[in-house]
């Protein structure tokens, strides 16, 4: 068993000893990252290919685009996504659309990592806890990875790693200390390809990321109430494994879509609107977003709670789709395994 | 390391380039000045679409600099780039046709005059936003140093380039790695409709390179000799290891910002002012005191101009891109469908 962020590392690693094109930029790299993701890579890949840079995120990701160009393939740290804001014209305006704007001549094949959301006791407030992952799905030329399991973050990582796309790889920050097997293999995960993380019958629960965790959690909840939740890790974003969801949806009937981001707009309006399209006449019931309000992240505690996509919300949208009128105080005894809501004295 | 702004006359005394080589410059303008005069006259009969920016006076500074550059040293560019594509040895016919939006231009039709590029001759593309190549080419020579090659790269840019937190930004990286680049501002004087003075705080462009350690040399850009003189000893600077230059070319924008804009925000007098130091004209003087004959030099002009007459009628009779290349040449996961 390992972490979310040793697994990340080791799959750096073994790609980085096996391709010398690969190489790092972005801030405190050489100490080791700031969640520790690239510990010893400096002391055994040196200097040149493990880079500290100033803080300049757009001059990071405009010089990756040009690294790129050239043949080697750049990984760059954002440090936290709301960062990698700084980089949007290199990453929109150049990596994105460089290989389309001159015929093809040229690949832009960089890893933009993007420690995103929000982190457990982690308070970061409003500049340090976004997930923009709406934002890139968006932009023809990127592809979009957002692992939950270590098993994941290793072999979409790698994916990344093997593939000529500018990718942006959008890494939970709640997610970093979260464990799981990881097999002794360096097979990449393929893109577009979701993950069945649990099946079931009366409704399916699609979603990404940390929110994964919650929507397992919310499938608990709900079996206590008789109400059997498929859920779908999508894994990676764009390009997303619309075959998967839709066959899960046309069987189930019932679809909610939950994720950490603002719901106006976010990446979950996409799938709703693809399934309304594809499934009208099949679906029982109108999908449900389950997904943050459009509301910047306070720092205070109770602020940061209205944030939190959690599991009892979760199970409430499905609850009521199956027909039964819940709200989230329904499930809300039951108690979250991992993650911690400090409760404010009132 | 010792920085201090190397004005023109301190560089150390050059022998005359050998005639010939002027010769070649003289060439090489006039391609570029007859390549823009039909592009100027393209847009105007309608076949080129959009928007198209032209580099004419400013012939000096890009051939200037690119004589000095391998096949395999790469150049970025900006908006107002077709100078340099054509000095650093894009086909004048494949960037023709791109112009016209031609399935045969160098980028399939799919960039237009603003995104020139051509990989195969070290061109690394131009870009429609203003001060984005640098931080591009310093990354590319850094990508290139990884892989064991020690080409260069020149990152042009223009007086309002060097405003921009981009620009300055790839100045700082690139010291700060000692990275193979020259940066070569082409300051023409005008940003669109805003004399560059106005919007431009401090000493000027050359004290903002000597802020970041980078050396830097001003030179008159509309003297092609003065720019080659200075770029070959800058570049030999950056070959032998010294880290990144710049260089800081004073010219001016004869024509608008775009095709359309009649710039009628300057006075007039200062474009004639400006159009008696035109690089061709004192290029050409230069050669008859050389000992070029008049047919000599009209010869190699004529030459040129009737390669580019050739090359727009090559384009005008090309085919256009056909639907499926909307389609092609975004991703490879995750690509589009065509409907």
């Amino acid at each position: 068993m390992i972490t979310v962020v040793e697994a990340g590392r080791r799959a750096l690693q073994s790609e980085m000893r096996k391709n010398p094109a690969i190489w790092v930029l972005g801030e405190d790299i050489r100490h080791g990252g700031v969640f520790g993701q690239y510990k010893g890579l400096v002391e055994e890949f040196g200097p040149e290919r493990i880079v500290d840079t100033p803080i300049a995120e757009a001059t990071m990701v405009g010089a990756a685009v040009g690294a790129a160009l050239v043949g080697t393939r750049p990984v760059i740290e954002t440090r936290f996504s709301d960062f990698a804001l700084s980089a949007m014209d290199e990453l929109i305006n150049q990596a994105a659309k460089n290989r389309y704007m001159f015929g093809g001549q040229g690949r832009v094949p960089i890893v933009v990592r993007m420690p995103s959301g929000l982190r457990k006791n982690s308070n970061s407030a409003a500049q340090h806890s976004q997930s923009l992952e709406a934002w890139f799905v968006h932009i023809p030329g990127l592809v979009v990875t957002a692992p939950a399991t270590p098993a994941d973050a290793k072999g979409l990582l790698l994916a990344a790693l093997r593939g000529d796309d500018p990718v942006v790889h959008m890494e939970s920050k709640e997610l970093w200390e979260t464990t799981g097997e990881i097999g002794e293999d360096d097979d990449a995960v393929p893109l577009g390809v979701g993950r069945v993380a649990r099946t079931g019958s009366d409704v399916t629960v699609v979603s990404w990321s940390s929110t994964v965790h919650e929507a397992l959690r919310a499938a608990e909840l709900l079996q206590g109430a008789g109400i059997s939740a498929e859920v779908i890790d999508l894994r990676t974003l764009w390009p997303w494994d619309k075959d998967l969801v839709l066959e899960s949806a046309g069987r189930t009937r019932r679809l909610v879509i939950a994720h950490e981001s603002v719901r106006d707009g976010g990446f979950g309006a996409e799938i709703a609107a693809t399934a309304a399209e594809e499934l009208h006449e099949t679906l029982t019931d109108p999908v449900r977003r389950v997904a943050t309000p459009r509301i910047p992240l306070g720092y205070s505690v109770p602020l940061e709670n209205e944030y939190r996509i959690t599991a009892p919300r979760i199970a409430a949208a499905a609850a009521s789709l199956v027909g039964e009128a819940s709200g989230p105080e329904t499930f809300a005894s039951a108690q979250p395994v991992a993650l911690v809501h400090r409760e404010t004295q009132q | 390391m010792n920085t201090t702004i190397l004005a023109f006359a301190q560089l150390p005394e050059t022998v005359d380039p050998a005639p010939q080589r002027l010769l070649d410059h003289y060439q090489a303008m006039t391609r570029i000045r007859a390549f823009e005069i039909a592009a100027e006259e393209q847009f105007r009969a309608g076949h080129i679409l959009g928007m198209t920016h032209s580099a004419v006076g400013q012939e000096a500074v890009a051939v200037g600099v690119c004589a000095n550059l391998r096949r395999d040293d790469l150049i970025t560019s900006t908006h107002r780039n077709h100078h340099h594509a054509l000095a650093k040895g894009v086909d004048p016919a494949a960037a023709m046709a791109e112009l016209l939006g031609r399935a045969t231009g160098v980028c399939g039709g799919k960039g237009g005059s603003m995104h020139i590029a051509d990989f195969t001759v070290g061109m690394l593309g131009a870009n429609g936003v203003v001060g984005a190549s640098a931080a591009i080419a310093a990354g590319a020579v850094q990508g290139l140093r990884l892989l064991g090659s020690d080409a260069i790269a020149a990152a042009f840019f223009g007086d309002g380039g060097i405003n921009r937190g981009q620009c300055l930004e790839a100045l700082n990286y690139a010291a700060v790695y000692r990275l193979p680049v020259l940066f070569v501002c082409e300051d023409n004087g005008w940003s669109a409709t805003t004399r560059a003075s106005t919007v431009t705080a401090g000493p000027g462009v050359s004290s903002r390179a000597e802020a970041f350690g980078i050396p830097a040399v001003s030179v008159n850009g509309n003297n092609v000799e003065d720019v080659d003189n200075a770029a070959r000893e800058l570049v030999q600077q950056i070959r032998d290891g010294g880290g990144p230059r710049l260089l800081h070319c004073r010219t001016y924008r004869l024509r608008g910002h775009t095709v359309t804009d009649t710039a009628q925000y300057r006075d007039t007098s200062e474009v004639e002012r400006h159009e008696k130091t035109d690089p061709i004209r004192s290029c050409a003087m230069r050669l008859a005191q050389l000992g070029f004959s008049k047919q000599e030099v009209t010869a190699a002009c004529e030459e040129e101009e009737n390669a580019i007459e050739d090359a727009v009628a090559r384009a005008l009779a090309a085919p256009w891109p056909c639907r499926t290349d909307a389609f092609r040449d975004i991703q490879d996961a995750g690509a589009p469908v065509q409907p």
